[in-house]
């Protein structure tokens, strides 16, 4: 019999919870060594990856790994709360046990097609999570990449996931543009206001970036359009999907876009291979 | 070659029962037929197909995966899993027995899901050539040759003798540990058989059934097809046609409270029920025009797309017979196909 199988999930311990906005919760989890300490990351990761986590009896759910593969002492997952499982993962105490299996799925290319390009990211809510990833991988690789410019847009300054890294760190760093914006007009934010999609028309991004966006899919859609307009090509773009998962290998046959399944050939598509599926998702 | 007495079958069946656990399709009641366990005194059904197909063999309905202890904050992992027993799966047809190498290019691929492999290593099959191929069959529109089924080890039947050929190391071994009840002997009857199977599959109504519209470089074409609307438009997503279908593969992770701990365990699932894809932000098929679409879709142009133009349907002919609105792979392949 075969000593692993990717369906047996390890134990990871939530040592550090910190409240993002209203309904995003970040999660830090570390790994139970062999003598019984607790410390490291359960497994390594690529940008882009994710991980099955699971209160038994409750529900298990696919999550991106947020943190950075760079990080050495821990991973982290920003987790919006919609249901059973997740609902469940707001409520619980720091010390909680978890089961986590992964890695699963491809990465964004940091190592081959990214290396040496300016950088445009553009997230949407919790769609910052797949990205941070890559923002700190490309932070704490700096001398690999060119320019990198930050598009992040939420519902309201309560709902941006990551705020304070995003103020203290991104926006400190050399090299590093970010543009924040919001729906909605608020008090206290003298920031811009207004839909990602409109705001990167106005920012008018050099068209020699490649492209990384993640958010809701109508936002997905209209960035992607406008870009289009701008005169960017679809080999320059890249997005993380989301479909619903329950075995992470392609085996369950649940997350498929034509012949591709998510959880293995995806979640990163460049926007000419997905173009080439067909249109359900 | 080697062969035995169709009247000495028992002690056939009796003997390998001996040493290890043996499956053979036997009658029901009510006339369908169904593998079972062997008990001495069974009898060997006739017929063509068994109700299920045989895959429950190696990827059962259900199964246990894993078990969880919960103390506190603090969760214990219970790997319950066991070395599989050896067990012999006697009189499995052609179609049925190429759908196990469908199913192993999904769950044998890295990585490798070691609760099919587990099975799969201690299963020893024993197909058996039709003869007898019915109004339902079209198993050869895939390749399959209904006179020579595939497995560990084949055997013919000529109405006098059953003839058994190892196919591999596993088959050879079951036929050395069961060669002293088998004689050898001459085998040329069995071209007059074959001859006869060819001569009635060809009278059949889906012997002309042709594949060569459908493969995977024809993705958005077919999804795209207009047809897909009054082909799935009585479709009332029972999910019988998944479940019957010896190709079928999907299926769901649960958890189980037993109240001394928790048990993960899977289940078939179908493609055809409305909230297999569903999600908190929305579900991608939102009509059972769509999931009708991705079972058929799946089965004639993505898995032939992933696995170099072999065809995830074996023909059996199960979903032409259990459809309750009578819809079935033929007619959406004669409605689909571009000639
Ligand atoms: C690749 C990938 C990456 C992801 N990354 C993140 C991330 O970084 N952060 C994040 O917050 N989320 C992420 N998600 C989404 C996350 O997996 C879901 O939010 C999670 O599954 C919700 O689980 P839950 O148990 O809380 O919700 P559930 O209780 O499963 O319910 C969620 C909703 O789904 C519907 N639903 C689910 N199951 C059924 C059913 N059987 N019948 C009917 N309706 C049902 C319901 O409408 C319900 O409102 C990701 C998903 C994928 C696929
Ligand atoms: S699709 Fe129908 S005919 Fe084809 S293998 Fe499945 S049940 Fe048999
Ligand atoms: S058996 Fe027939 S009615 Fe039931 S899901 Fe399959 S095609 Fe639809
Ligand atoms: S989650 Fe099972 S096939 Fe993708």
């Amino acid at each position: 019999m075969n000593a692993n199988d990717t369906l047996i999930p390890h134990i990871g311990v939530v040592t550090d919870i910190r409240i993002d906005t209203p309904d995003v919760k970040t999660f830090r989890v570390n790994a139970i060594n062999a003598d019984g300490t607790v410390g490291g990351k359960v497994f390594e990761h690529m940008p882009g990856q994710c991980a099955m986590l699971s209160i038994p009896g409750v529900g298990e759910a696919m999550f991106s790994i947020t943190s950075s593969p760079t990080n050495k002492e821990f991973m982290e997952f920003s987790i919006k709360k919609c249901g059973c499982l997740t609902n469940w993962l707001h409520a619980m105490d720091v010390g909680q046990q978890i089961t986590i299996r992964g890695p699963y799925g491809n990465a964004f290319p940091v190592e081959t097609e990214l290396k040496g390009k300016d950088l445009l990211f553009i997230a949407g809510g919790i769609g910052l999570a797949p990205l941070r990833s890559v923002i700190n991988y490309v932070r704490d690789n700096r001398a690999n990449y060119g320019d990198v410019q930050i598009v992040y847009g939420s519902r309201s300054m309560d709902d941006l996931v990551d705020y304070k890294e995003i103020i203290d760190e991104w926006m400190t760093d050399d090299g590093i543009e970010v543009n924040l914006t919001i729906d909605r007009e608020q008090e206290g934010w003298d920031g811009h206001v207004g839909f990602v999609p409109n705001y990167v028309k106005e920012l008018n991004p050099s068209l020699n970036k490649t492209v990384l966006i993640c958010g809701p899919p109508i936002m997905i859609k209209f960035t992607l359009n406008g870009l289009k307009e701008l005169g960017f090509t679809e080999t320059q773009v890249y997005t993380t999907m989301e479909l619903r998962m329950k075995c992470g290998v392609g085996k369950c046959g649940r997350c498929n876009i034509g012949n591709k399944y998510v959880c293995k050939d995806g979640p990163v598509f460049r926007f000419d291979e997905l173009g080439e599926l067909p249109d359900e998702y | 070659m080697l062969r035995i007495a169709i009247d000495k079958i028992d002690s056939l069946f009796d003997a390998i029962a001996e040493k290890q656990t043996l499956y053979i399709p036997v009658d029901r009641e009510d006339g369908a037929a169904e593998y079972k366990k062997y008990e001495s005194g069974m009898k060997m059904s006739n017929s063509l197909n068994t109700l299920r197909s045989a895959k429950d063999f190696f990827f059962p309905q259900t199964e246990n995966l894993v078990e969880f202890k919960m103390e506190g904050k603090q969760i214990e992992v219970k790997d319950i899993r066991e070395e599989s027993e050896d067990f012999v799966i006697f009189g499995v047809r052609a179609c049925d027995a190429r759908s196990f190498s469908i199913l192993d290019k999904v769950y044998l691929v890295d990585p490798v899901d070691s609760f099919y492999k587990n099975r799969r290593d201690h299963g020893v099959v024993v197909s058996m050539a039709c003869t007898r191929p019915a109004e339902t069959c079209f198993c050869s529109a895939f390749g399959i040759d209904p006179t020579a089924p595939e497995g560990d080890v084949s055997c013919w039947n000529d109405g006098s003798y059953i003839y058994f050929e190892a196919n591999t190391e596993k088959g050879k071994a079951f036929v050395d540990s069961i060669s002293s009840l088998l004689e050898d002997g001459d085998a040329s009857s069995l071209e007059n058989v074959k001859a006869e199977t060819k001569r009635i599959l060809s009278l059949l109504p889906l012997s002309n059934l042709s594949t060569d519209s459908f493969g995977g470089d024809k993705l958005n074409e077919y999804f795209n097809s207009e047809k897909w609307a009054e082909l799935s438009e009585s479709c009332i997503g029972c999910g019988t046609c998944t479940f019957v279908c010896p190709t079928c593969q999907c299926y769901d992770i649960k958890d189980f409270n037993t109240g001394n701990g928790i048990k993960r365990f899977r289940c078939w699932d179908s493609c055809m029920y409305s909230d297999f894809t569903k999600m908190a932000h929305g579900n991608p098929r939102i009509s059972q025009l769509e999931r009708f679409r991705q079972r058929f879709m799946h089965k004639l142009v993505y898995f032939p797309a992933n696995n170099n133009g072999e065809f995830g349907c074996v023909g059996c002919g199960r979903c032409l017979s259990k459809c309750p609105i009578s819809m079935n792979i033929v007619k959406v392949m004669k409605a689909l196909e571009v000639k």
